[in-house]
């Protein structure tokens, strides 16, 4: 978060008066494994991408293309609902190292 | 200012005389205020209103304690209530009863100047119920001259056509009870 | 402009302000404790005679839910309630404050349970007093009439923009019928103009978050916020109060002097009482005594400043409240207003008197008794005693 604001620079009721204003909360920080993505197995469902519930999954031209990972929490449901190719996994959860 | 208490029993209209009397007033420009003694609302069991009537705004907010008129709606309460409470020797009684006057001052401990007339009997005879609120508040406008008598008859058919829009047979009883209770007050 | 002149109980006042007001929602819980007000104004609706969309919910808490909804969602918003109905808003009453939505509530200011009790004290809505709302007295019908009107103004106003409650005293303001000079309809629109919502959920080309959660980070800096709303509503309740005077020519302030000006001896009062008092001091004026009367209106904000330099001169004050902080010293405005004078190099002496609780009758003979006592010396300074309670 940036500098906290003093009392008469907030908007009325502590209405936050925009929309989308989610993307400027990082919750990266919040992880402690990450999703790492082999394209290889990867048969395009986008079941990742529908299931995060974050929006951390970046697609390019309607493919997975990797993860936002200043939001990822890494919660892991995308590795869990990945259906994989011949049931191996496109996306597997690892330790994070900082 | 003139301070006025009604006695009745819940049920008898106590409280829409008290409001009636001050809309009539109201209606030739005094200023007005009614209000009921507020307790468990029970049908049948004694209740008071009270009316303050000026020319002059009214600011004071407390109980009417010491009233120059007192109207009883239901003559059986004097057994058990001292009606006469506060009420000094210059004030004025008004009874609902078939009584004979006579009999009434012997009963009743009270010197200033009594009124009866039989509110009920002319209920029933023209409204075809007992409802003695009306033909009482006629009584006391009749023996008090606080207000012109015709046009507080007008009022009062103006507010009961109000509310009985689809009853007109009890605005008409209504009227004629209160030109009939004008008629047969008398002093005792 | 021609006024119209009506016999009308509190309630039928309050009543017909909304109705006049014409707001966009109406939410409530129109039965007992809720008084009239709100079934009145259902008879409105139903009548056709307001546009207003009337929402019958199931609790008072769900009333002032639904309030808050309809205001954050851009409608102007009005409610009513009494006593319990009141206590059991009680936590969305500082939602409505903290959201800063401009909600305009008449209550019927009642006992609180128990034992159980429907009279008259100020219990119901001095336990609201630390929640952000603008708090205005009646001291009868006529100021319960126009200080409706005058909330909706004053709860709009950019500067201010918090809810406001118009209180009236149970069954003897409520209940009791007097004359009041009531306003064309026409005349009421104007005043209070078209409500602007500056920001409102419905808006779907600027959509915002109400409601966010504040912790330790901000949550102190908007309740600081609303104090300076709550302190530019004091210029805003007078600025108002004045035009309407001006149009309408009874003007209102933050508080009412009463022959205070020379007066020796003098008290403090909110609601009905007020009148009662006026009465008492002009009978004694009549005999020599140099009685006066401070009528506080507006108990939120408080009035401290007025308050202050309105009694300096007097020699002693003695302050009625209509409800009891138990365990405190003194009722709230007694507390208030000392703790108001204590700044000031010349202050009277000044002793509490809670009074009236659950609706014990108050009347002329006391308040007499009480200046007389004032008068001899006989009051007791920082002292707070009961009045009229058989001790």
């Amino acid at each position: 978060m940036s500098e906290l604001k003093k009392y008469k620079e907030l908007a009325l009721g502590g209405n936050i008066e925009k929309g989308g204003t989610a993307v400027d909360f990082k919750t990266g920080d919040w992880r402690s494994s990450r999703p790492v993505y082999n394209p290889e197995n990867c048969i395009q469902c986008l079941f990742c991408w529908v299931y995060c519930p974050d929006s951390a999954v970046i697609l390019k031209d309607g493919k997975v293309a990797g993860f936002n990972l200043e939001h990822c929490k890494g919660c892991g449901i995308c590795a869990h609902e990945c259906p994989g190719k011949k049931k191996v996994k496109a996306i597997v959860m690892e330790e994070e190292v900082k | 200012m003139v301070e006025i208490r009604w006695h009745g029993r819940g049920g008898q209209g106590a409280k829409t005389a008290a409001l009636l009397f001050a809309d009539a007033a109201l209606a030739v420009g005094k200023y007005v205020q009614a209000f009921p003694e507020y307790g468990p609302e029970r049908m049948g069991a004694p209740v008071q209103s009270f009316n303050r009537i000026d020319d002059k705004p009214i600011l004071m907010h407390c109980p009417v304690k010491s009233p120059s008129v007192v109207v009883v709606l239901d003559p059986t309460l004097m057994a058990s209530i001292n009606v006469t409470a506060g009420l000094g020797k210059e004030g004025t009684l008004i009874i609902n009863t078939g009584l004979d006057a006579a009999e009434i001052k012997k009963s009743v401990k009270f010197d200033g100047k009594i009124f009866t007339v039989d509110a009920s009997r002319i209920s029933e005879e023209t409204i075809g119920r007992k409802i003695p609120n009306t033909p009482m508040l006629a009584a006391l406008v009749k023996v008090t001259g606080m207000l012109d008598f015709d046009s507080m008859l007008e009022d009062t058919q103006k507010k009961l056509a109000k509310k009985f829009a689809h009853r007109p047979e009890v605005i008409e009883g209504n009227i004629q009870s209160m030109k009939r209770a004008a008629q047969e007050v008398k002093s005792a | 402009m021609q006024k119209i002149i009506l016999a009308k109980t509190g309630n039928e006042a309050m009543a017909l302000a909304m109705k006049q007001v014409n707001p966009d929602v109406v939410a409530a819980y129109p039965i007992t404790p809720a008084t009239e007000i709100v079934q009145i104004f259902s008879q409105y609706v139903a009548d056709g005679e307001v546009k207003t969309e009337f929402v019958a919910v199931e609790s008072e808490h769900s009333a002032m839910s639904a309030c808050i909804g309809s205001c954050a969602a851009g409608a102007r918003t009005m409610t009513g309630t009494s006593s319990q109905g009141l206590a059991l808003m009680y936590e969305m009453i500082y939602i409505a404050a903290g959201l800063r939505l401009p909600i305009v509530m008449a209550d019927v200011n009642r006992a609180l349970s128990a034992p159980i009790n429907i009279h008259c004290d100020h219990s119901d809505s001095m336990g609201c007093r630390d929640a952000g709302w603008v708090h205005i007295f009646s001291e009868n019908a006529q100021e319960a009439y126009d200080s409706m009107i005058q909330a909706v103004r004053i709860a709009e106003h950019k500067d201010v923009r918090l809810p406001v409650m118009v209180t009236t005293d149970g069954f003897i303001i409520s209940h009791g019928m007097e004359r009041i000079d009531t306003l064309p309809d026409a005349e009421v629109q104007n005043f209070i103009g078209k409500y602007d919502p500056l920001m409102h959920l419905l808006d779907v080309k600027k959509p915002f978050t109400i409601g966010a959660i504040n912790l330790t980070d901000y949550y102190f800096e908007h309740r600081r916020a609303m104090v300076d709303a709550q302190n530019n509503s004091l210029k805003v309740i007078k600025e108002v109060g004045a035009e309407f005077g001006k149009k309408f020519d009874t003007g209102y302030g933050l508080i009412e002097k009463y022959q205070l000006d020379d007066a020796e001896v003098a008290i403090v009062a909110l609601g009905s009482t007020c009148g009662t008092a006026k009465v008492v001091i002009d009978q004694l004026r009549a005999k020599g005594v140099k009685a006066g009367l401070l009528k506080i209106r507006v108990f939120r904000p408080f009035p401290t400043e007025e308050i202050a330099k309105a009694l300096e001169n007097i020699k002693t004050v003695a302050v009625l409240d209509r409800s009891d902080s138990v365990g405190g010293f003194g009722g709230p405005v007694f507390t208030e207003i000392r703790s108001a004078l204590y700044g000031s190099a010349k202050r009277p002496q000044i002793a509490g008197f809670v009074y009236g609780l659950g609706g014990r009758e108050i009347d002329m003979e006391q308040i007499e008794g009480l200046f007389m006592d004032l008068k001899a010396g006989k009051v007791k300074a920082d002292s707070v005693s009961y009045l009229g309670v058989r001790e």
